[in-house]
């Protein structure tokens, strides 16, 4: 497992970018208090998810507005056509850790 | 009979016509009228990643699998000819007609050719996979490239053919270039990319003609000058394909007319995207929006009008992105004039900021080079300020 940051530091929200002990960055959110984690980098083109807008469970590309359902990692509509990868995150100790390779709970 | 809904034009707005139709319930038949070959694909990559090479055909194509499920009936390399308003038929450039209960015209709009140019080798425009085929072709020959227009094609072909190594100079008739869509200061911010990067820019200087036989060799100047060329690409802007609509009682105004709802003036037909000129509350008269992002939202507003279903949509905030040596330009909502820019993050000189337009002190556009997650945000600020539809 990888340790993010407490979980103070990432509030409802937000998104962090993580590029450290990761084979390729990963954007982790915060939607009202339950973590999500995906891979950072829209499958369209090079542009990090964590810059984008988190809607409900949702976070729309900052570049050409695909959006990925996080839960899953879904794209919603054009121009992504392929899901991203979702990774398990689980809360130790007040830290969120991020469990690489290991895909979310009801992920596709 | 079952009942019919016509999409006349197969690219992005058309497609994402034919996805509403099925998201908003419609379980008639779905006619898809394309005039090209190729199912609908995706266009910005074409001055881009497509013309450098790092696209493939694959990568540009729009559908998906989830899209056999809409149970289309594509009728794609056949041009629609004609509209008949009593029946709305739709008669096609084979000889038959796709008689319907409802239509919707997203034919888009064509490149703007240079007249007097037909027939020379040499010289393109840029607008369909075709044309960037085409392109791709003569540029990988290298040499030097001029593009006629420094508006947001013309910048993207010159990006993308300095990557390929030619040796590149932009034409622009305006003073600076961009002024219309960014305004004439941030015009002049976004025109300096060419310089940062080895593209010549020459502005204020009208083409007077192209030289050569057979193949174009120069492009003389209006002040006399004359420019080596190998290729030439015109990016003079674009033409709604309407003409095809004129004996149709569909009424004409620099694309065919549609209120805030895209409904035409012609029961049953609604008109989306490129060929659309649509009301807009905003600016008080119809406008014609050739973005992508609007072409991709339109068709839901048009569909519900078609279906007569309340989507209660919010219009979205204009909004498009160039992407210019390695560069990324975004920019949203609706300039004018007067308006006051400021940049608020960043500088013009590292090529990194955002900057807002002000309109009475209230902000009404916002542009980002480089910046996509202040930029997002201020976008979504910008949306969220907007009325719903009346």
């Amino acid at each position: 497992m990888v340790p993010v940051c407490p979980t103070d530091a990432l509030p409802p929200g937000e998104a962090i970018r993580v590029t450290a002990d990761v084979p390729a960055p990963v954007a982790v959110f915060n939607v009202d208090g339950e973590f999500y984690a995906i891979d950072d980098t829209c499958t369209h083109q090079d542009a990090s998810l964590a810059d984008g807008w988190l809607e409900g469970c949702a976070v729309e590309c900052p570049l050409h507005a695909s959006c990925f359902d996080l839960r899953t990692g879904m794209p919603s509509g054009p121009p992504a056509k392929t899901p991203v990868r979702t990774h398990a995150v689980t809360v130790v100790d007040g830290v969120v850790h991020l469990q690489v390779g290991v895909a979310a709970e009801g992920a596709a | 009979m079952t009942a019919t809904v016509a999409v006349v034009g197969a690219s992005l707005a058309g497609l994402s016509a034919a996805r509403a139709l099925r998201a908003q319930s419609y379980d008639g038949r779905v006619v898809v009228i394309g005039d090209e070959a190729h199912a609908p694909y995706d266009r910005p990559p074409l001055s881009k990643e497509f013309l450098a090479g790092t696209y493939t055909w694959e990568d540009l194509a729009l559908g998906t699998a989830a899209d056999e499920a809409l149970d289309l009936d594509w009728r794609l390399g056949t041009a629609a000819v004609g509209l008949d308003r009593g029946s709305r038929a739709v008669r096609l450039a084979d000889g038959s007609e796709v008689r319907a209960d409802g239509v919707v015209l997203a034919t888009g709009a064509r490149a703007r050719r240079l007249p007097g140019t037909e027939g020379l080798a040499g010289v393109h425009v840029l607008r369909s996979l075709d044309d960037a085929v085409a392109l791709r072709a003569d540029l990988l020959a290298g040499g030097h490239l001029v593009v006629i227009g420094a508006g947001f094609i013309g910048a993207e072909v010159a990006s993308t053919a300095r990557g390929l190594g030619l040796d590149v100079t932009v034409v622009e008739t305006q003073p600076v270039p961009l002024a219309g869509p960014l305004g004439a200061r941030m015009g002049a911010v976004c025109a300096e990319l060419h310089a940062d990067h080895g593209t010549r820019l020459l502005c204020g200087t009208g083409v007077a003609r192209l030289v050569g036989t057979g193949r174009v060799e120069a492009v003389e100047l209006a002040d006399g000058r004359r420019l080596p060329a190998d290729v030439v690409v015109v990016g003079i802007g674009a033409v709604p394909n309407v003409e095809w609509l004129a004996d149709s009682g569909v009424t004409l105004q620099g694309g065919v007319l549609t209120d805030a709802r895209c409904a035409t003036d012609v029961p049953g037909v609604v008109a989306v995207g490129d060929c659309a000129s649509s009301w807009s509350p905003d600016a008080g008269r119809a406008v014609r929006v050739e973005h992508w992002t609007h072409a991709l939202e339109q068709p839901t507003t048009a569909v519900a009008t078609l279906l007569g279903t309340d989507t209660g949509t919010r219009p979205a905030v204009p909004y498009f992105w160039s992407e210019q040596y390695g560069h990324r330009i975004q920019f949203a909502g609706t300039r004018g004039d007067g308006d006051d820019v400021r940049v608020v993050e960043g500088s013009c000189a590292d090529r990194s900021f955002l900057a807002v337009y002000e309109r009475d002190g209230r902000p009404v556009a916002v542009l980002g080079v480089d910046q996509p997650r202040l930029f997002t945000r201020w976008r979504r600020q910008l949306r969220s300020a907007e009325p719903a539809l009346p």
